[in-house]
Parts: structure tokens; sequence; C-alpha cells
């Protein structure tokens, strides 16, 4: 036993000393750091590579340290000069020239030139490239229509002309091009850190962005300090920015409250009262890139008839469901694209909450006593659909006025997104997040007949209408806007004539931040540079 | 005591291969393609078929446990399909900081569980009795989500004594060694997050602790109500030993082996069941680190995550076993 209290008094002493040296050791290091603005978000980031991610959380931190060669204007999605100086599409749109800004280095000091544009292009399009490691480049497949020879590809190449001049040659003309060449996911990294570690980038980023990335502490914070050498003089204002995960929505608020954060977005819609009531907060809400909507299997019978699809656009109360789910955070959709893009078409009238034109539409289809229904609602809260089941529920009560029995079916997330991509469903609830602000984005992708086709289609309703396909597929071809611009005007009529989905909402995400923070604009992707963000206590 | 200590540890072998298998094959039938979590909603069939066929989800399930069971012999828990890393070199942090605060809850619940239950022993059927009992019973009953709420909105939004989620100050600039904060900040003798780390594990270790503390109050009542009833303790009160003592000395001591069969059963529990707590406190531990994995279809972070925890559990429940023949020395393991 005597061994035993040798051990329990060594450790206590041990304890106490080091205790005391603890004591003794000084605090300087929490001394002044700057002003430091902690974000509060709903989920850590994947990897700090933007080319390798999806989702949200990734890309809120990549815009902060990686620069495109164009970039989107503040408060909305046209495009304004990034990396690029100038650019100049050839006539037939099939070469693009881009200036380079000169004098830019990345944060590991070395130059930002053409060599580096041509270099990360060739990462991602090419999967023989010695550097396409590190996970799936998916992005750049969905946007230039796959990689390095598969049939559709959409870059031939990319050329340094001189050491500020980049070329781009492309297969054939692509009218979003200029848009997608300005999402986050196309950030330019340094290849020199590339180099390094191809598989490990993620975890070390280094591009050109105003700030600079620090450390990553999983699942809890990362830290990034500001890019001193940044070349958008005076900017940014914060000397460091913490992303801080925080899963909980109600505890996020709570660290807001108590002023463990500074700004934080994933608000709950009935939270924001409690926001606009203190005025040490403020409110903010999120432009809508999104929509929300019922799709038609066109290919089901009954919904193969134009007319019952139209019956149901008149048997949804989309100001009802705004009040009752989003807290009246969102607008009513009329069109599949929200109005914050180019090419929206403010003069189509969208069908009225009518039950009784809806019975009338129900009996000319010769559907007098209803029929049965399956309605397939999403299992997971989304931006734009924040309860998939309660919101099937609201909208059964409606269609079963008009003698349909409605069925509800909801399955886990992922099986639910393989089934409505394979067509085994008869309607059902989905939504869409814009990527790049362009109108080809939302109605190509979610309405053409290329993409009615499993196993993964884009246009779940299975919708082919030749007329929309020809206005489509010509908008892809120019580089026009104004031009573009009409098709797509053109082409929500003939969406909205056929009906194949209830377009419903778009929403607007609301976001909150301590009312000492400054210059905070949401973007309608989802995602900003805080560059211009400043704290004035 | 050696030749049973080996012999439990032999036993060990047989309990973990059965835990990996369930654990595989309840992983792999969860719904979801992790190609699919991978790549993000917006990816074509023909990305993710690839994406399987690297990941080699297109083998049969048997050579994928079998290809899973080869490589665990070589201390190799596989790679996260998420961030291709290494999953043992990323679950470290993970488990230090469910450890540091495990730990800390298990302390606190032990502590006032065990002095609650002889409370309400010693002064049985009393007022004092009736309330410790309340309290337990309350404990026991509050779910965990809602306590943790609770106290983050009393006492960080409303008083702002304890900060309300997370291991430090998102300002605190802190390079941890071990991964357990309290400790690592002694070690470098830094005061300010010594300070930081403790108020920071005070709300989610209570949070954690009020299921546990319950279970050991009620424990230690009834098995002290029982040492209590024996004659030497008549005896001793006959003699005039103080009532202190007789409580805190030779009651205690023979009431506590039921209680350490609980406290380590929590001990167990506290590890994986932490997930709740460490969601509602954004701490980042492995509970989360495994239920992260579960929305992201990470096969292998689930199924090595999930074998850890199973693995620490029954190593607890090992090291318990081995405490008893310390602290009565009746039970002897060794022959039988």
């Amino acid at each position: 036993m005597p061994r035993r209290k040798h051990l329990i008094i060594t450790l206590a002493l041990l304890f106490i000393l080091s205790t005391i040296l603890a004591a003794c050791g000084s605090s300087e290091q929490q001394a002044d750091q700057g002003s430091t603005l902690v974000f509060g978000r709903g989920g850590d980031s994947d990897s700090l590579d933007p080319a390798q991610v999806t989702d949200g959380e990734s890309i809120k931190v990549t815009q902060n340290l990686y620069e495109t060669l164009v970039k989107y204007k503040k408060e909305n999605t046209e495009v304004e000069p990034g990396l690029a100086t100038e650019w100049e599409p050839s006539e037939d749109g099939l070469t693009w020239t881009f200036k380079l800004r000169e004098g830019v280095k990345f944060h590991d000091g070395t130059d930002f030139n053409a060599e580096a544009v041509v270099f990360n292009f060739n990462r991602w399009m090419d999967k023989n490239n010695e550097y396409h490691k590190g996970g799936e480049f998916p992005y750049y497949g969905y946007m230039f229509g796959g990689y390095k020879g598969d049939e559709g590809h959409v870059i031939k190449s990319v050329k340094a002309m001189d050491d500020y001049t980049v070329e781009f040659t492309l297969e054939k003309p692509q009218g979003p091009f200029l848009n997608n060449l300005g999402m986050p996911a196309f950030g330019i990294a340094s290849p020199t850190a590339v180099k390094k570690d191809p598989e490990k980038f993620g975890e070390n980023p280094v591009g050109t962005g105003p700030f600079a990335f620090v450390e990553w502490k999983k699942e809890d914070s990362i830290t990034l300090k500001k890019n001193t050498e940044y070349w958008d003089e005076g900017k940014p204002s914060l000397d460091r920015v913490i992303f801080r995960s925080i899963p909980d929505n109600a505890g996020r608020l709570t660290a807001l409250k108590s002023g463990d954060i500074d700004l934080m977005d994933g608000l709950n819609p009935d939270a924001t009262q409690s926001i606009e009531d203190d005025d040490k907060l403020s409110l903010y809400t999120r432009p809508p890139m999104n929509v929300g909507y019922l799709a038609f299997n066109t290919e089901k019978k009954p919904f193969d008839n134009v007319k019952v699809r139209q019956a149901l656009n008149h048997a949804v109360n989309k100001e009802g469901l705004i009040k009752s789910f989003y807290n009246g955070l969102a607008e009513p959709a009329k069109n599949p694209m929200p109005p914050s893009l180019w090419g929206y078409n403010d003069e189509i009238t969208d069908y009225e909450y009518d039950l009784d034109q809806a019975k009338k539409l129900l009996k000319e289809a010769g559907y007098e006593d209803g029929f049965k229904m399956e309605l397939w609602a999403m299992p997971v809260p989304r931006p734009y659909m924040p309860d998939g089941k309660k919101i099937a529920e609201y909208l059964s009560a409606d269609f079963e006025k008009l003698g349909i029995e409605v069925e509800i079916i909801s399955m886990e997330w992922q099986t639910y997104l393989e089934k409505t991509g394979k067509g085994e469903h008869e309607a059902a609830l989905l939504g869409w997040t814009g990527d790049n602000g362009d109108p080809d984005n939302f109605l190509y992708v979610l309405l053409d007949q290329t993409n009615a086709k499993g196993p993964d289609a884009g246009n779940i309703a299975f919708y082919k209408s030749e007329e929309l396909h020809k206005l489509l597929s010509k908008a892809q071809g120019l580089s026009d806007k104004e031009e573009r611009a009409k098709l797509y005007k053109e082409a929500q009529k003939v969406i909205k004539k056929d009906a194949p989905w209830v377009p419903m909402v778009h929403s607007t995400p609301p976001l909150a931040s301590q009312s000492y923070v400054k210059g905070f604009i949401p973007h309608p992707t989802g995602s900003e540079s805080l560059e211009n963000v400043s704290i004035e206590k | 005591m050696l030749s049973y200590t080996i012999r439990r540890l032999l036993q060990l072998i047989p309990v973990l291969f059965g835990i990996s298998l369930l654990t595989f094959s309840i992983v792999h039938a969860i719904p979801g393609d992790p190609a699919r979590a991978i790549l993000g909603t917006k990816a074509t069939a023909g990305q993710i078929a690839e994406v399987r066929e690297e990941l080699g989800l297109n083998e049969p399930l048997v050579m994928q446990y079998v290809d899973y069971v080869k490589n665990l012999f070589q201390g190799d828990l596989g790679k996260s399909y998420l961030t291709n890393r290494d999953i043992g070199e990323e679950m470290f942090p993970y488990l230090a900081a469910t450890a540091e605060l495990a730990f800390v809850a298990l302390a606190l619940a032990t502590f006032f569980g065990m002095n609650l239950g002889i409370l309400s022993a010693w002064r049985q059927n009393s007022w004092l009795d009736y309330s410790a009992m309340l309290i337990a019973l309350i404990g026991i009953s509050m779910p965990v989500f809602w306590l943790g709420l609770l106290e983050q909105w009393v006492f960080a939004q409303e008083l702002g004594w304890l900060p309300s989620n997370g291991r430090l100050d998102a300002r605190t600039l802190f390079d941890p060694i071990t991964g357990i904060y309290t400790l690592d900040a002694l070690l470098t003798g830094n005061w300010y997050v010594f300070e930081d780390a403790w108020k920071h594990l005070v709300l989610p270790a209570v949070a954690l602790a009020t299921i546990p503390m319950a279970m050991i109050a009620r424990m230690t009542r009834s098995s002290m109500l029982e040492v209590m009833r024996s004659d030497y303790i008549r005896t001793a009160r006959a003699k005039g030993v103080s009532e202190f003592w007789i409580v805190y000395k030779h009651t205690l001591k023979n009431a506590f082996i039921p209680v350490l069969t609980i406290i380590g059963v929590q001990m167990g529990l506290l590890l994986g069941g932490a997930i709740l707590t460490e969601t509602i406190f954004s701490w980042p531990g492995i509970g989360r680190y495994v239920y992260e994995a579960i929305g992201t279809r990470d096969y292998q972070v689930i199924q090595s995550g999930i074998l850890v925890i199973a693995t620490l559990f029954v190593i607890i429940n090992l090291i318990v076993d081995l405490l008893y023949a310390t602290i009565d020395p009746r039970i002897q393991y060794g022959k039988e």
C-alpha cells in the first residue's frame, strides 16, 4: 500500500506544481489580434480545394481563399473582372482571350500568371494529368460537359499566350461559359502548393484571395488571416476570420446572442422576430436563387394530360404555403427560375389558386371523379423546402377537395434522389439552387428533354418539348446576352403553358449578425467573400 | 489474476470480430450511396459509377469485408472516403475531445451521484431521502438535449456566465499537444487557455453527467441500505463509532462494488452516447465524428468509429472487473 500512497502524493504535487506554473505562464499570446470575425455555420467543410467540393460549407470558406478569372457582382450574378481584367470572345464564340491582372501573388509568395491558370484547368479537365488527384472534380464535369476525351466536353484547350494572356479554345460555343468561370469551384490555386502534395491540397489551401489559411480544427473551426499582399488595396478590413461549426440552429443562435460568434447563417425562419427585436443584432435575407417545385411525371397517367397538370397548378395555394412553412421568407414562384436572374419573364401570369377552375379542368380531362396519386416528399429540409412531408400534407388537403386521393411517400434522401432520377415517382417535390447565375442552369438542366432520361434525370418531370428544346439549345450556342434573354423569356412561356411543374416558391434564407458587423451583403449564390466586411465597435 | 486477465483479453477477439461483422453489415444496409454522397446531388450516373468502382464498392460484400478485416489486423482502420485521410490518424483528436468530456462528466456523476445516494441511505425515508431521489428521478427522465438547451439558454444567453458551445473561444489561439485541452494548457503553462477550456467544459459535462449521476445515486442508495442492515454495522454503532466513519468507511467500502459496475458501464455509454451532447454543444468529439459520417455515408469511418468505441467499452469493462479484486480481496479471479 505505501507505494500507492506515494504515487498519489506525487501526482497531487505534480498537479499543484503545474497549476502554479500555469498561473505564472503568460497569456500574452491572447493579446490583441486585431479585428476578428467569427462566422457561425451548421457544418464543417469537406475540403478546401474548391474544385473538389460541391457542398455549401466548403465553398463558404474557399470563396475567401481563392479567386476566379471573373467574379460576380456583390449583389447579383452579373460578371465583373476578377483575376482577369478583360476578355474577348471570338466572333464564332469558340475562342476566348483573357488578360490577367498583373502583380498578383499567391499566399505562398509565388506569382499568379497565365501558366498558373493553364495548370489549374489541365489539372481539372485531364484525368491523366499527374495532379488530377485528391478526389473527384465534380463541378468541372457538370459545367463543362465532362472531362478531356468525353463526348460533349466543351473546352478543347487552354493556352498561355504570354505571361498575362490566356486563350481558351472551345469545341462548341457555350452560352454560360463566362458565368461558369465565375463559380467558386474554379478558383485558381497555387501550382507550387498543388505540386507539393496534390492529395492533401484540400487541407493546405493556397490561393490569391483576400484571406490566407491558418489552421483547421476538424468539426470545430477554420481560421483564416488577412492576406496583407492582397492586390485590391485597402482590403480586406478584417485581420482574421474564423468559421465555426455549430450544427444545431438553436445553439448557433444562442452563441450569437451570447456574443460567442459575430455572424451566422442557417437562422430558423421563426427566429427572425427575435433578431429584429434585439437592437444589438442585425437581420439579413439572402436574395433567392432557388426554386422549390412539384414535378409531375409526364410519362405516367394521369399526368401525361396537360389539363390535369394545369388543374393541379390551380390547386396550390402558394401564399398559404409561404405563410405556413417559410414564415413569410419566400416569394411565390411563377417561373422555374428566380427573378434575381437575367432573362426572367415577369410578364407571365401565374395559374391562380382557384379550386373551381381546377375542378373544371379535371372534368374536361375526363377525371371528374378524381383519381389516386402518389405524392413523393423529400425527407430532409432544404433551403427551398423546409419540411417536405408537411408541405406534401398541406398540398394533399387541397387536392383531396378535388376528389384526388393522395398517398404521401417519403424515403431516405439519397434513395429519393436516385429513384426520382429514374422516374419511379408519379409526382415529387424537389428544388434546385442555382450554381452560376445563368438561366441555362435552371431551364436546361431541369426541363430540357435531353435531361429527361434516367438514371439521373435533371428533368424529373420527364417533360419533352421539341419547342422548348429548340429555344434552349439555340440560347446555349449564343454568346450575346440580350439575344439569349429573349429566348429564355420565350421558353418560360412554353413551360407555363405545358405546366410540367407547379413552381412553388423562391425562398430567401435569413441570416443574422451582431450590429457592429458592417458591410456584409449576402450573395444570391449562397456564399460570399468577406473582403468588404468590417467590425465597428 | 494474470491468467484471468489473459483469458479475458483473449475473449476480446471473438467479441470484436462479432462487432466488426455486425457494424459492417448494418452500415452496408443503410440505404444511400457513398459515391453519390461524395459527388453531391448534381452528379451524373457515369460519375457515380466511376467513383463506386474506384472505392471498390462494386466488389461482393464478402470480399469487401475480408479486405476490411485484413486491414484491421495490420492496424489499419482504413481511409475516409470523403477526406481520403487515414481514419486512425483523423480520429485521434475527436477521441481526445470525447475522453476529456466523458472523464469530467463521469467525475461529476460519481461524486454527486454517490454522495446523493449516501445521503438518502443515511437518512432513509426522510425528506432528504425523498428530495435526493426526486432529483435522481428527474435526472433520469430529463432528455439530454432538453437539459442542454435549457443550460445554454440560462447560463450562456441570459446570464452570460459560461460559453454555450465549443471547446475554446474561437478567437483563442492555441496549439494542442495531447488534444486534451485542460491538460495541454497545464503542460504549456497557459493559464488563459486552462480557464477557457474549463469554462467550456462545465455545461456539456453537466448535461452529460445527469443521467449517470442519477443511476449512480440510486445504485449507491440501495447498496448502502443493504450493507447498513448487516451485523457488523450494528456492532460498529454499538461500539460508538462516529456516524460519518460508519457511512464513509465501513459501509461504503462494501457497498461500492455494485456502484463500481454501474460507473464502468456508464463510462462506456458516455463514450458512445455523447452524440447528442456533442451536437448541442458543438463539441468536436467521436460521437459527432461518426454522426457526420453517417450523413455522408462514409462507410469506413462509421464502421471503424463504432469499432473503436466498442473496443473501448469492452476494455473499460475489463478494467472494472479487475478493479473488483483490488477493492474486495475476497474476489479472486485466479482460483476457481
